[in-house]
């Protein structure tokens, strides 16, 4: 699985020629009007989201202040006395994902640099197929080993910790962001120039001094790239959180304790029989454009520093 | 500095790099360590409740009878029907972007468009499908409003993959096409397409194996735990694996939680044949064409 931040390549050089097709030929105008469609969809996918998020909110914060939904300690949308303030979920959804990064990031970092500066050709092709499997399994199976194996083990170490914890969820996540940072992080790691390298060498540095304070300061733009995209997944994560941390949403810092997330809410309330139209039913959008607005805003900065990476050594 | 002293300066410099390089392999053979951990304990709890009663039984009250039936024909449904919408979708918006588009800002804003939504979380494409296909288009809780949701997830994937798969035929073959007088969409369809096939089936696979797996979309439209039959038609009432594995494995009971390990091998052995298809199919059809 590639990683492609942007994803932005260079157009095919053909792509200016014999982009006036004859005049007598109209079906390939039109193929090329059917091919315009579908590329518009993913446009339209975009609009569609933003469409839907901000039309259902719209109506939610006719009822509920913008500045009591962000800036409210408790969040109680589904019994009386009813109070909307995300706080508590975005409070959770934090604790996770930070939870997660202290994970996956210095075992993908410390993997990364192994793939990219130490290990052989035979290594990294035992290491690479099992990171991609680690990257497929599904995260309602990472909920599952929450549940079963994550769990009690912290509850063996901590008897006081909830059978529903933030901890628990935080390693599954971590685990499943791992690949990705893996894999983002040897790819920078990676095209950092060979003549860098052999210059601290010939100054006498040794490999540990060329790879941490010349490979990694040179590659710096691309982990940070590495670390939002990732903590970026870790918010968006639903499944295994939602099976994990359990849905008591709560301002805490305590990772032992049952915590809530933006996500592990929505997939409540979509469980239960919420009437659509209700102001239950449209907390799930505020919610949903929260998340979004988050997660885009960290995707948009990762792809400006990969966009400094290439810049810096293309 | 005497000559002693740098000697054991450079011998603790190369003992902390050796230190290091060790470091960096153990967290590696750690990661290895976990999935083999993770799939032990999946197998260990999972097994005994693995019978053949458990692929043709319907969910039920009690763990020793629950079955996994409807869960897997509506998993085959929404797969099926994914790929056949996304598929033709993907790599249109591909085959655009890669052949037609030209350099410009049109060209780099739908790119961009497509990165981000790359990087959406899948449940935000649930509550997506739940305001435009469930309620707008008034499709209810059915299997195609299931399948379209899931198609909008995995396009971004399919329209990924099949652009890298475009852009590594390379342009002499279109310069040959056009020199012997094909049209642009002749050059592609005779010649650019065939090329990439391989490179954009094993996209699509890696992409419908993601759909399988994806459960928060499907229960942010509302995807049924508790199905007495298979549906049979794209407006029935659906569920899907990873669904019905939430479900038993959020229920209190232990015993409920064997059931779901059961459903996870069912659902990583059909991860692994669809995977493995993948790698046959690059290894198989991608040596057959050599630049």
């Amino acid at each position: 699985m590639s990683f492609d931040a942007t994803g932005i390549g260079k157009a095919s050089k053909w792509a200016a020629i014999g982009a006036s097709s004859p005049p007598g030929r109209w079906g390939e105008r039109l193929i090329h009007l059917v091919l315009l469609a579908c590329a518009f969809v993913s446009i339209l996918t975009t609009v569609g989201i933003v469409l839907v998020l901000v039309v259902e909110a719209g109506q939610f914060f006719r009822e509920v202040s913008i500045v009591g939904f962000l800036t409210a300690t408790k969040w109680t949308p589904l019994f009386r006395p009813q109070h909307f303030g995300i706080l508590p979920l975005f409070c959770g959804t934090m604790l996770v994902s930070i939870g997660a990064i202290l994970v996956a990031l210095p075992i993908g970092l410390g993997s990364a640099i192994y793939l990219s500066e130490y290990a052989s050709n035979p290594a990294r092709e035992v290491v690479k197929p099992i990171l991609e499997i680690l990257a497929g399994i599904p995260s309602v199976v990472f909920g599952f080993l929450a549940l079963v194996l994550v769990s009690p083990m912290i509850r063996s170490v901590f008897p006081s910790a909830n059978v529903f914890n933030a901890a628990s969820a935080s390693i599954v996540v971590g685990f499943m962001i791992l690949p990705m940072i893996v894999s983002l992080s040897e790819d920078v790691l990676r095209s950092v120039p060979l003549s860098l390298r052999e210059a601290a060498y010939a100054l006498g540095a040794t490999k540990l001094d060329v790879t941490v304070k010349v490979v990694l300061p040179a590659a710096i733009s691309g982990i940070v790239a590495s670390f939002l995209l990732a903590i970026s997944r870790a918010i968006g994560e639903t499944m295994a959180v939602a099976l994990a941390a359990g849905a008591s949403p709560k301002l805490t810092l305590n990772p032992l304790e049952s915590i809530q997330t933006m996500t592990a809410y929505i997939v409540q309330v979509s469980q239960g029989d919420t009437p659509a139209g209700s102001i239950e039913y449209r907390t799930i959008f505020a919610v949903g454009l929260a998340l979004f607005v988050v997660t885009m805003t960290l995707n948009i900065l990762a792809q400006w520093f990969v966009s400094r990476m290439r810049e810096k050594y293309e | 500095m005497s000559l002693t002293e740098t000697d054991s300066y450079r011998r603790r410099k190369a003992f902390m790099s050796q230190a290091f390089a060790g470091l960096c392999l153990l967290t590696t053979v750690f990661c290895v360590l976990v999935l083999v951990l993770l799939l032990a304990s999946i197998f260990y709890h999972g097994f005994p409740y693995l019978t053949k009663s458990f692929l043709t039984n319907y969910p039920s009250r009690f763990p020793a009878k629950a079955g996994i039936l409807p869960a897997m024909v509506s998993s085959m449904w929404l797969i099926g029907l994914t790929a056949l919408f996304s598929v033709p979708i993907g790599v249109g918006a591909a085959v655009y972007l890669e052949e037609y588009a030209r350099a410009s800002r049109w060209r780099s804003l739908v790119q961009l468009n497509i990165a981000n939504l790359a990087g959406v979380p899948s449940i935000v494409y649930g509550i997506l499908g739940l305001g435009l296909f469930v309620r707008a288009m008034m499709l209810e809780r059915s299997v195609l409003a299931g399948a379209l949701t899931l198609t909008l997830v995995v396009l971004p994937i399919v329209i990924l993959a099949a652009q890298e798969a475009l852009r590594a035929v390379p342009d002499s073959i279109r310069g040959a096409s056009y020199a012997l007088g094909a049209t642009r969409w002749q050059t592609i369809w005779h010649q650019v397409l065939p090329a990439s096939l391989p490179g954009i089936m094993t996209g699509v696979i890696l992409a419908i194996s993601r759909a399988l797996g994806e459960a928060a979309p499907l229960v942010a439209i509302g995807a049924a735990t508790f199905m007495n039959f298979v549906p049979r038609s794209v407006s029935d009432e659906f569920s899907a694996l990873p669904v019905q594995i939430f479900d038993w494995a959020s229920r209190p009971q232990a015993e409920f939680r064997d059931v779901a390990a059961a459903g996870i091998i069912v659902l990583l052995t059909m991860l692994v044949v669809m995977n493995a298809s993948a790698v046959y199919v690059r290894y198989r059809y991608g040596q057959r064409i050599r630049w």
